[in-house]
């Protein structure tokens, strides 16, 4: 999960202040096991059905270079047989039970799901625990596995102009920082990963004190402490020594790249500098970041949209956003496509002179209101899920803020002001802090003719 | 907006969002009310005085209200113009009555409400979401209300929208999944409509005027065209009222006719569509089912076997788990007015997609002719009757559910049969049923790629 993807879900989710009637925010209940397993629980019993998630703090940000891509393929392995379950068991069983189940690897974390009716919460614990601690790790599925990362590289990767544009902007964009890292690995230390590599990796990360157990749906709290001391108790502990830190220098001045592809339109990423709750000068500016991020991106009536695909007609699309949970210093992104008659270097004015704007004069309140009330409300559509629950949750703790932040978050954004969203504009969005990326779409067939390039210099027309 | 790799184990679909999958949520206590542990929602309905059929399911324990209105006005009455539901769809939300697309946008998210407007090849959905208290709901009522009847198609905001979408017909051309479904539905339906892409064509989206969109509009946004679907925290009473000043204002017009009948393919057929990727990707498909044909659910149980249960599929098992060929693949029916596709696809690289396509075949081929095992039958019926309660979870489920239902005309007793329905069936009726309606023998294939070398990616140890 992308850091501009945990920022969307914790906007939706946050404390309810508004339909007194139904505030009554579903409590979470905390446990820790001796062996360091945090356990936390959500009971919400809307229907007869559960999540259960195993939320491990490791992931690509935690890989150096010459082994990216192994906290993914790890993450592959892991439905590839324990010491005493074959490969594909722990989906058969899954499947047998009527569950969903999947897993995801980000920057910060990653993560284990099932689905499941209500009263099957024990079948997912004897298998997570199981694969916890006893992963097989066989070579020669290792070899196969590998092969189909390599594919799922190219589907998502290589043969996808946008996100090899993406893949390319982050490594430019940070120097030291593993944020530069491609959660699936480059390829050619795809290319030499070994399943002893895999083993090293799983030894130092795959354990319960390194690991947030949620459970979200129609289940009792103690029920479900009693269970995992059953299944996770016995499970040992590790010494986890944390990643050693790789703080991203400051940044001199604007880095720009241009990246050919294979495409039809071309595509403009610019990303700035920014703090996130963890290292922030001040407590408030993260929060006055998401703000601004829902001023220019908050829906069709707001700026972006409202002013450059609408009003000027210089995007086809655009957006922006920030994530203030990441683990490390990110980015606040913009990206955009041109409308018909505009090119990038007119598009990435129109953005810088929005950045500019919001410099120079205060939000208007009544943007601040509306996106307040966006919240509450996001906050009770959330609860349609139980899923997006838990995920919330883990998420947190995977990245080492404290889960509590999740009812806090909607009136830490409702504190700020006009002036906070000004003043992190200033000290953020500054030239020095930017990189820009443009994806210089090259000819699909031979026999198209190449269009001219795109966007470095500010002299090219497209279309 | 670009969406930065989450890397997920799996997924059986090409197009479907990333892992956060939700969830969860709605039913118990109508479980319970009901008594009957697999029994799906009680479903209300009536007809608005205009003749729009309504589904309703009071959910209330969350403030909140699903509104979905759907209308037989998809891209299969496009007629000659490829593109023109989907268009006028996506034109709705851009002006009406007297309010502007900026003012549209600020009545919704001033209350924190939603509003979407699409188009698929049965139909045209047009959807809120909104806390129920005021002003919230009554304002996103009438938002609604308000660009169902009194759409005003503004010029400028048309022209915009018109060179959009061409350059999202030109982003489509980037991606080798994308171009290979637009081919494989040309081979699979031919002559009828529902072989062009929702999206249109080039010739047709430049070609659009707003008295095509109008004159598209007045024949099928109408009450007897329309089906409303309503989950939320309401009462009968209110969400009756509710129905009513959503799409009471339209006039009551006529049903369109039924759309042409789908014919078999009557051999089979290969198009290669060179591409400069580094995968091939690969496509199958055929003419499949309707929505209540006789033998859905023996197709449906068959396939889940087939490709539709994610990793323990036999297409998953055989392609990816034994073999490492590809990351996803699948095989699913689309069941729709008339027989929509049954389709199969994976994606590998270029030197290896002849060898997965034939296993790909070869494992069709082996389910069309032998049928599953006892074993394999009762896995299925386990995950799918055990899975159900997941089904029925959340609002935003049941929201699609009701649109499915009333739009289709499935038996208000669906949900509440389906489990029994599926641990009905048998071995023998899922290979009687593959035997006589699958026909590997007559496939249309489309693969994509195989001209990685103009590419210009960069990926060392990648032989292409």
């Amino acid at each position: 999960m992308h850091r501009r993807a945990l920022a969307l879900s914790l906007l939706i989710v946050p404390l309810l202040t508004a339909a007194p009637a139904f505030a009554d925010a579903p409590k979470v209940f905390e446990r820790r096991l001796d062996n360091g397993l945090k356990i936390l629980v959500k009971p919400d019993h809307r229907a007869p059905i559960l999540t259960t998630q195993v939320w491990y703090k490791v992931g690509a940000s935690y890989e150096y270079g010459g082994i990216t891509g192994v906290s993914h393929i790890l993450e592959h392995m892991m439905f590839k047989g324990t010491q005493t379950r074959g490969p594909g068991e722990f989906s058969r069983i899954i499947a047998e039970n009527g569950g969903e189940e999947n897993a995801f690897t980000g920057s910060d974390y990653t993560a284990y799901y099932q689905n499941l009716a209500s009263d099957r919460l024990e079948v997912s614990f004897a298998l997570e625990a199981d694969r916890m601690r006893n992963l097989a790790l066989d070579p020669a599925q290792f070899a196969k596995e590998l092969e189909v990362v390599k594919e799922e590289r190219r589907m998502r990767t290589d043969d996808d102009p946008q996100s090899l544009t993406y893949e390319h902007f982050d490594a430019t964009a940070f120097l030291a920082s593993p944020y530069g890292n491609p959660v699936i690995g480059w390829p050619g230390d795809l290319e030499q990963l070994t399943a002893e590599d895999l083993r090293t990796w799983y030894r130092l990360w795959y354990a319960p004190n390194n690991a947030t157990l949620v459970v979200a749906g129609d289940v009792d709290p103690d029920q479900v402490f009693a269970l995992a001391e059953q299944y996770f108790g016995p499970l040992k502990a590790e010494t986890v020594a944390p990643p050693k830190t790789r703080a991203e220098p400051e940044q001199v001045g604007e880095r720009r790249i241009r990246v050919k592809a294979p495409a039809q339109e071309p595509y403009l990423l610019m990303g700035y500098k920014t703090p996130a709750i963890a290292d922030a000068a001040e407590a408030w500016e993260p929060f006055a970041l998401e703000v601004l991020a829902s001023v220019l991106d908050g829906g069709s009536s707001a700026r972006l949209t409202r002013e450059l695909v609408r009003g000027s007609r210089i995007a086809a699309s655009t957006g922006a956003s920030y994530s203030a949970t990441s683990r490390l210093p990110g980015l606040f992104l913009f990206d955009g496509v041109p409308a018909k008659g505009h090119d990038i270097p007119a598009l990435e004015q129109a953005l810088r002179a929005q950045i500019e704007r919001l410099a120079q004069e205060p939000v208007d309140p009544a943007e601040l209101e509306r996106i307040r009330t966006q919240l509450i409300a996001g906050k009770i559509f959330a609860k349609d899920s139980v899923f997006a629950q838990a995920m919330e949750l883990g998420q947190l703790e995977s990245v080492g803020l404290p889960w509590t932040l999740a009812d806090q978050y909607v009136d830490r954004l409702s504190a700020v002001t006009p002036e906070q969203v000004q003043a992190v504009a200033r000290k953020y969005l500054t030239p020095d802090r930017l990189t820009v990326a443009v994806l210089d779409p090259q000819p699909l067939a031979a026999n198209q003719p190449q269009r001219a390039p795109t966007g470095l210099g500010g002299h090219d027309n497209v279309r | 907006m670009y969406v930065k790799a989450i890397s997920e184990e799996g997924r059986t679909t090409p197009a479907r969002p990333p892992a956060t999958l939700p969830r969860a949520g709605l039913a118990a206590a109508l479980l319970l009310l009901i008594g009957v542990v697999q029994a799906g929602p009680r479903i209300e309905t009536w007809q608005t005085g205009n003749g729009a059929r309504v589904l309703f399911v009071a959910a209330p324990e969350l403030p909140m209200v699903d509104v979905r209105v759907v209308f037989d006005a998809g891209s299969a009455r496009d007629g000659t113009r490829p593109g023109l539901a989907a268009f006028t769809a996506g034109m709705l939300t851009e002006g009406a009555r007297d309010w502007d697309a900026d003012t549209i946008a600020l009545r919704m998210e001033n209350v924190g409400a939603s509003l979407s407007a699409s188009a698929d090849r049965d139909l045209a959905a047009v959807a809120i979401r909104s806390l129920t208290q005021e002003p919230a709901l009554g304002t996103a009522v009438e938002t609604l209300a308000g660009v169902l009847t009194a759409p005003t198609f503004p010029p400028t905001d048309l022209e915009r929208e018109r060179e959009n979408a061409l350059i999202g017909l030109r982003q489509a051309q980037e991606q080798p999944a994308k171009v290979g479904q637009k081919a494989l539905f040309q081979q699979v339906f031919g002559t009828h409509p529902y072989a062009s892409d929702p999206a249109g064509t080039e010739d047709a989206i430049r070609a659009l005027t707003r008295a095509d969109l109008q004159a598209f509009h007045q024949r099928y946004f109408t009450g007897s065209n329309a089906v409303v679907a309503i989950v939320g925290a309401l009462d009968q009473p209110a969400a009756q009222a509710l129905a009513e000043r959503v799409v009471g204002g339209l006039p009551a017009g006529e049903r369109p006719p039924a759309l042409p009948p789908v014919a078999d393919l009557a051999a089979a057929a290969v198009e290669r569509i060179t591409f400069p990727s580094s995968q091939t990707h690969v496509l199958a498909g055929q003419p499949g089912m309707a929505r209540g044909d006789p033998d859905y659910f023996a197709l449906y149980l068959g396939n889940h076997i087939l490709g539709g249960s994610g990793l323990v599929s036999l297409l998953m098992n055989e392609v990816r788990e034994k073999r490492g060929l590809s990351y996803s693949t699948y095989s699913y029916f689309v069941p729709m007015a008339k027989p929509g596709p049954f389709l199969m696809g994976l994606q590998t690289k270029n030197a290896q997609a002849d060898q997965a396509r034939t296993v790909m075949i070869d494992t069709l081929k082996r389910f069309a002719t032998e049928g599953p095992t006892e074993e394999q039958v009762s896995a299925a019926k386990k995950n799918v009757t055990g899975g159900f309660p997941l089904r029925i979870a959340e609002n935003s489920d049941i929201i699609q559910y009701l649109a499915v239902i009333g739009f289709y005309g499935l038996p208000l007793d669906y949900l509440d049969r389906f489990t029994d329905r599926i641990q009905a069936v048998t071995a023998e009726q899922i290979r009687d049923a593959f035997a006589r309606r699958v026909h590997p023998d007559r496939l249309a294939i489309v693969t994509v790629g195989g001209d990685a070398d103009t590419a210009q990616v960069p990926a060392p140890g990648d032989p292409g």
